[in-house]
């Protein structure tokens, strides 16, 4: 009775260790498919490959909203980790959120089309890639709540670091757009997609700061 | 047998009862109270080891508690019992985790007050000294083992599903060694009385081995706790778990072995024997407070992360506890032993 409830238990924690796993695979994944977004937006030849883009996106971040479903059935089914188990399961669900704005700042390029002139592309693209590395960052930090403790703090540090370039390069390219001679409509366009991309920045940090909290609550 | 003796021995099964209902949520509290493990599966582990420990390690301490006191008359015996059992529901009404250990001691010395035999006072001084003893060892135990097991878990760098899967099977395991030594250890406090005074005969089981009149006992001592561990415990349970301690399921799991391995060592024949043939000091084989292992487990790690932790208002209501519960059973004693012999006639002693 007991060799059976134990083995089905390990059996459930491989399944649910791979599935987290997977689900910080996609951050990742959908990071990288962002930066690589951005730059494709902005060279307007690449339209088609900018449209699958967007679509990989949307399959990821629907791929991920499963997984943090059955990991939230199991470790309610299974009473796994009753200690974390709350702190995960929002965890989780922040990260999803943190997808939800990749793909959200995909869709407002792909339907509301903004023109950013050619002298603003290095500064965008720069900023894209802080954000794309700090939710690297986060990734690492996420993965260190889950199996190395100890690392938690300096990945997380990173995390605080990548939000500062961030805000720094988002202020300078915001004023650099309000110092143009563009009209005001597109200049308030413009920022509004700047600010969006610079806030994946702030949740990240924000999902940092909860898992040092969480961490310093798993503390053996 | 006769009706009587069995209505005797029901003070010793009352004992046993209260002895499930509060000690065994030493060993299985944390776990159950933290959900790690399901109350059913830690009364079943927990009911059949105690049996299980009772029946084979049994002996030794109660040995000693014969040496304290040997209650001669199964009405003093009955007295003995059911004034331990009583105080032990009076503390814990008061909410303070006390153990049948104290209770009978008390209530032995009570009797032996009562009746003008002498106290072995040696022995008595041997108990007492384990009281203090213990809590310290199983602070000192629980202090190795998690600078141990928190070294080996950080640098093992295990996922946290795994570390759970780790932590639930070895709560499991060091319940189930938790219970053994309960059993192994406390039966004394339940069945001890009664042993010199034994309704029962030696059962030859087809020439394997004799079933003997003291086994018998623990075995029906065992059951009392059994039955006391899944009628009354789970309460009791998720108050050690949720409202006592707050504590990591590691960390739990680390009180519950080193309790164990306190209960153990005061009860091991074995490992006293050991000892004195290596010419070192044996360990007296003495029943011990498994909640004065437990607290002082728990103080053990409090003070490993700075101390700050550790409620020290409670630890010293709980002492309190420790040493004001014989002087009660041993009042108790007194009372229900003038009343077995004033008013039902019954002799106490020999």
């Amino acid at each position: 009775m007991f060799g059976l409830k134990s083995a089905s238990l390990f059996g459930e924690t491989k399944k649910l260790e791979r599935e987290i796993d997977e689900f910080v695979d996609i951050v990742s994944e959908v990071g990288l498919v962002f930066k690589s977004i951005v730059p494709t937006y902005l060279n307007h030849s690449a339209n088609g490959k900018f449209e699958e883009m967007v679509e990989k996106v949307k399959e990821m971040e629907s791929k991920a909203d499963k997984i943090t479903k059955d990991v939230e059935h199991t470790l309610y089914e299974e009473t796994l980790i009753p200690d974390a188990r709350s702190d995960v399961l929002r965890l989780l669900e922040h990260i999803d959120e943190l997808i939800g704005m990749y793909q959200g700042n995909c869709y407002h390029f792909s339907i509301q089309k903004p023109n950013f002139p050619k002298e603003f592309h290095d500064d965008l693209i720069e900023l894209t890639e802080t954000v794309v590395n700090c939710v690297e960052s986060l990734c690492l930090t996420v993965r260190s709540f889950f199996r190395d403790i100890k690392s938690v703090r300096d990945n997380a540090h990173k995390v605080t670091f990548y939000e500062k370039e961030s805000d720094i390069k988002f202020s300078s390219l915001a004023r650099r757009i309000f110092d143009s001679e563009l009209p005001l409509d597109q200049k308030m366009h413009l920022r509004y997609f700047v600010e969006k991309i610079d806030r994946i920045c702030d949740q990240a940090e924000d999902i940092a700061d909860e898992v040092q909290i969480y961490a310093i609550k798993r503390s053996v | 047998m006769e009706i009587t003796i069995l209505i005797f021995l029901l003070g010793g099964l009352f004992l046993g009862w209260s002895l499930g209902a509060n000690d065994a949520a030493n060993v299985f509290g944390t776990a159950v109270g933290t959900r790690m493990v399901s109350f059913t599966t830690a009364a079943i582990i927990c009911s059949i080891f105690v049996i299980l420990g009772a029946i084979i390690s049994g002996a030794g301490t109660t040995e000693t508690l014969g040496k304290l006191g040997a209650i001669n008359a199964l009405p003093g015996a009955f007295a003995a019992c059911v004034a331990a059992g009583i105080s032990v529901y009076l503390m814990t009404k008061v909410g303070l985790p006390v153990s049948t250990t104290q209770a009978i001691v008390g209530a032995i010395v009570g009797w032996n007050l009562y009746t003008g035999s002498s106290t072995n006072i040696q022995v008595l001084l041997t108990i007492l000294s384990t009281w203090i003893l213990c809590p310290i060892i199983a602070g000192i135990i629980a202090m190795g083992l998690f600078t141990f097991t928190k070294r080996v878990i950080l640098n093992r760098k295990l996922h946290i599903l795994r570390l759970d899967a780790y932590t639930r099977t070895a709560l499991l395991l060091a319940g189930a060694f938790g219970a053994y030594s309960l059993g192994a250890n406390n039966i004394a406090n339940v069945m001890g009385v009664f042993v010199p005074i034994s309704p029962f005969t030696d059962v030859n089981m087809g020439n394997l081995f004799i079933f003997s009149s003291k086994e018998q006992l623990f075995l029906l001592g065992g059951l009392a706790i059994a039955v006391g561990v899944f009628t009354y415990s789970k309460r009791v349970m998720y108050t050690v778990g949720n409202d006592l301690l707050k504590m990591s399921p590691v960390a739990a799991f680390i009180v519950v072995v080193s309790h164990s391995i306190v209960l153990f060592l005061f009860a091991s024949q074995g490992i006293s024997a050991f000892l004195q043939s290596i010419n070192l000091p044996s360990i007296p084989l003495v029943p011990v407070s498994s909640s004065q292992a437990v607290v002082g487990g728990v103080i053990g790690i409090g003070l490993l992360k700075g101390g700050k932790e550790v409620q020290w208002s409670i630890a010293g209501r709980i002492s309190l506890g420790w040493m004001t519960l014989p002087i009660i059973a041993a009042l108790i004693s007194l009372i229900v032993l003038f009343i077995l012999e004033n008013i039902f006639n019954l002799t106490v002693s020999f």
